[in-house]
């Protein structure tokens, strides 16, 4: 059946890697949703969090496939309580609309905050899941709505330690030069 | 003993010359690279972008050989030929843009077909990269989802690393292509050249260790098997594993069935060989491997043209899968056991757990199925009295007069198939073939790659006419560099095997699959290389006594019956069960 699955890639830090794991969907006709990259804990290994909808049995042999890649340190597929995770969104509305009450209610109310305020505009930041985040733009709209993005998902795996520390261990050993 | 005029150097001044590196181009240390990884043999065409390198190449001709092909393509499946006759690493050069676009499709082929091969290119400099400069290409982007690796080296002092890295990753684990992109800078630039041999990358895990669980699981299977079934695969010769495949059969009484590119691992007059598996394979492996109860599946992948219909493919067995690469496990079918290991390793420890067994019955059931095929299609093939030459006889011929000792390199098609089926390989390596990709074409320049690896062998390819009208300009390599392959060309005037899948699937609408061909006889006499037509039954067996007895390059046509289907055949997408004998 085809579901929401975040997928994590521990990779090595070489140009062009984006580009060989986000092939291995394109193969199968998976369409990746949101992807989100950056440095671990552990220097020059990046983890990548692409969520996707497709199915299980589909997945595992994506990432069998994108672990044979040389970079690639793991790849795994977690269901959605195996992970805990986060986005992030910024709103940006009007300043004319401060100056209405709700406004700030409907901030405090949600957990946002205002990063910036300008003349013309303000610009809110929110964090949370995806329909949380677009049931906040709902919300707004009201009050002038200019602009909303989006971040990818940021995920913690739940039963990460053990890899991790194989993580840092492989830190003990010498990077790639090239 | 040091000369007395010769003053011996300050100690100091000593140190700091045996510390000192040479300085030499990136181009020298491609070449000195090459050389360290015991590289003796390149296949490859010059161009602007990698004309520092085929410079330096010039100092080191005494070491290293280089065969100038007709067609970057041609180097790449001459490497490939190299590659799976010899073991070794084949190696390719092709200058940027479309030199290095040219390498496209033998890249895929290796890949497919699990093949070591670097191949280098030349690169607009770094300056230039990304400006449409002339002859640039992004062959790093193009190249990604078909080499096992590749890289860019902008700087000379990257090189040797990466030429390193390049020869470890292309012929560890499961062997594969690897492109290394030079840019015309780093071919001039100069450095200190030092070269360390890469033996390990800490992402990568070539040879998994291997897990006892799952070894003792698959014996327990296999000591409560009745009807025990071996699928060879490409793996096993990969691997070396021959001797211990043949091993656990002949131990536990299991018959083998072989792949299309695991040809070769077994002699195919072994008692418990049974023959090719798949679409064009034998009746009764593909048969009977719905009656298997236990299925040990070696270093194979379960191509579609080995399993049918997936969903009813084996549907008694349980399935031992030992594999190499992790993503080939339950990629198509499941296993119940997976042995993710070298094949060599996995089977020399399976062999200590199995117990001795006899399987009478079921090897008679093959035995039957051998018969019944033999009788309704291989005698007719083999031994035609009438009527016009058959391929299937001509590969007879081929292969007793070779004595099944000859490396037999084959096209793609109808031709292949039948080869495949007939000929009666002896040792291992000795079948070169273009197996997942289904490359036309590849024949010609991989024999000339399979007889430069191994010059020992007799290397004969069996070429179609439609295949051999892709590649034919490799005929001025074989003439120039005097390779000594014998070509047979099977020629029906016809895209064979498209033909009849018009003449079974499509009405008889034979769209575009005719052909109107030269006299290849005087095509190969264009290039200096002798031949002979031959279109008589009572002709062909002194023309192939001819060709083999005459020392170099020989082309041999042989016109063969214009609308002959291969059987037995399963149909795409249908069940193995379903195997049509005519």
């Amino acid at each position: 059946m085809q579901k929401e699955y975040t997928v994590t890639v521990y990779t090595e830090d070489r140009i062009g890697i984006t580009n060989r794991i986000t092939i291995i969907f394109t193969r199968r006709g998976i369409n990746i949703t949101s992807l989100t990259t950056a440095e671990t804990e552990i220097p020059g290994v990046y983890k990548f969090v692409i969520t996707v909808m497709s199915t299980r049995e589909k997945l595992d042999k994506v990432v069998g496939q994108i672990e044979r890649l040389i970079e690639i340190h793991r790849a795994f597929v977690h269901e959605e309580d195996e992970v805990v995770y986060q986005e992030l969104a910024l709103y940006k509305i009007s300043t004319r609309s401060l100056h209405t009450g709700d406004i700030e209610r409907l901030i405090r109310e949600n957990n946002a905050r205002i990063l910036t305020i300008t003349a013309d505009y303000f610009v809110i930041e929110k964090t949370g899941h995806q329909q949380e985040l677009t049931d906040f733009i709902k919300k707004l709209e009201p009050y002038g709505l200019i602009e909303y993005t989006k971040s990818g998902r940021v995920a913690i795996v739940k039963w990460s330690r053990r890899f991790h520390e194989h993580l840092k261990e492989l830190h003990t050993q010498e990077a790639p030069g090239l | 003993m040091q000369q007395k005029d010769v003053l011996p150097m300050k100690p100091e001044i000593a140190d700091k010359q045996l510390a000192a590196k040479p300085v030499i181009t990136g181009s020298e240390a491609v070449i000195r690279s090459l050389i360290e990884e015991g590289v003796d043999t390149i296949f490859g065409y010059p161009g602007g972008a990698i004309m520092p390198i085929y410079d330096a190449l010039y100092d080191f001709q005494d070491q290293v050989h280089h065969i100038l092909v007709r067609h970057e393509q041609g180097a790449t499946h001459a490497a490939q030929g190299y590659a799976r006759s010899s073991g070794k690493v084949g190696v390719a050069f092709a200058t940027s843009g479309p030199g290095a676009t040219n390498l496209v499709t033998g890249l895929a082929d290796a890949y497919m077909d699990s093949t070591p091969m670097v191949c280098v290119t030349g690169q607009v400099a770094a300056a230039l990269l990304g400006t449409d400069a002339f002859q640039e290409t992004d062959v790093i982007g193009i190249t990604m989802p078909i080499t096992k690796w590749n890289i860019q080296v902008t700087r000379p002092e990257d090189i040797p690393g990466a030429m390193a890295k390049a020869f470890y990753i292309a012929r560890s684990g499961r062997p594969g292509p690897v492109l290394v992109d030079i840019t015309k800078n780093a071919q001039f630039g100069e450095f200190e050249y030092e070269y360390k041999k890469c033996e390990y990358i800490r992402s990568y895990r070539p040879i998994p260790e291997l897990n006892q669980d799952a070894v003792t699981a698959a014996a327990a299977l296999i000591n409560g098997a009745k009807k025990p079934f071996i699928l060879c695969g490409h793996g096993v010769l990969l691997s070396g594993a021959e001797k211990e495949l043949i091993a656990l059969a002949e131990k536990a009484a299991i018959p083998i069935g072989s792949t299309l590119l695991g040809l070769s691992a077994v002699p195919v007059d072994h008692p418990l060989y049974v023959g090719m598996l798949g679409m064009h394979g034998n009746y009764g492996p593909n048969m009977l491997t719905g009656e298997a109860d236990v299925v040990i599946a070696v270093g194979m992948r379960f191509d579609d043209r080995v399993t049918g219909d997936v969903g009813t493919y084996v549907p008694n067995a349980k399935v031992i899968h030992i594999e190499i690469d992790a993503a080939e496990i339950n990629k198509i079918i499941k296993a119940d056991v997976a042995v993710h290991a070298d094949a060599k390793p996995a089977l020399a420890a399976l062999i200590k757990q199995v117990n001795p067994a006899e399987h009478a019955a079921w090897l008679e059931e093959f035995r039957a199925a051998d018969k019944k095929e033999y009788d309704k299609v291989q005698h007719a093939e083999l031994y035609p009295q009438e009527g016009e030459l058959k391929m299937a006889e001509v590969i007879r011929l081929i292969s007793e007069k070779t004595k099944g000792e000859a490396v037999l390199v084959t096209d793609v098609g109808q031709h292949q198939m039948v080869a495949s089926r007939y000929y009666r390989f002896k040792n291992p390596n000795t079948n070169v073939t273009s197996g997942g990709m289904g490359t036309m074409g590849f024949s010609l320049p991989a024999a000339m790659g399979a007889k430069t690896g191994t010059p020992e062998k007799e290397v004969v390819a069996i070429i179609g006419d439609g295949c051999f009208q892709m590649t034919l300009q490799e005929l001025g390599t074989i003439h120039q560099s005097q390779i000594g392959v014998k070509i047979v060309i099977l020629n029906n005037n016809f895209l064979g095997m498209v033909r009849q899948w018009q003449q079974l699937f499509f009405d008889r609408r034979y769209s575009s699959t005719e052909m109107v061909n030269p006299d290849f006889v005087q095509v190969a006499k264009g290039f200096y290389i002798p031949g002979k037509k031959v279109t008589a039954r009572e002709d062909i067996s002194a023309a192939i006594d001819e060709m083999l007895a005459h020392k170099g390059a020989y082309l041999l046509e042989v016109v063969v019956e214009k609308e002959d289907n291969v059987f037995p055949m399963v149909p795409a997408g249908a069940p193995v069960s379903s195997i049509r004998l005519e």
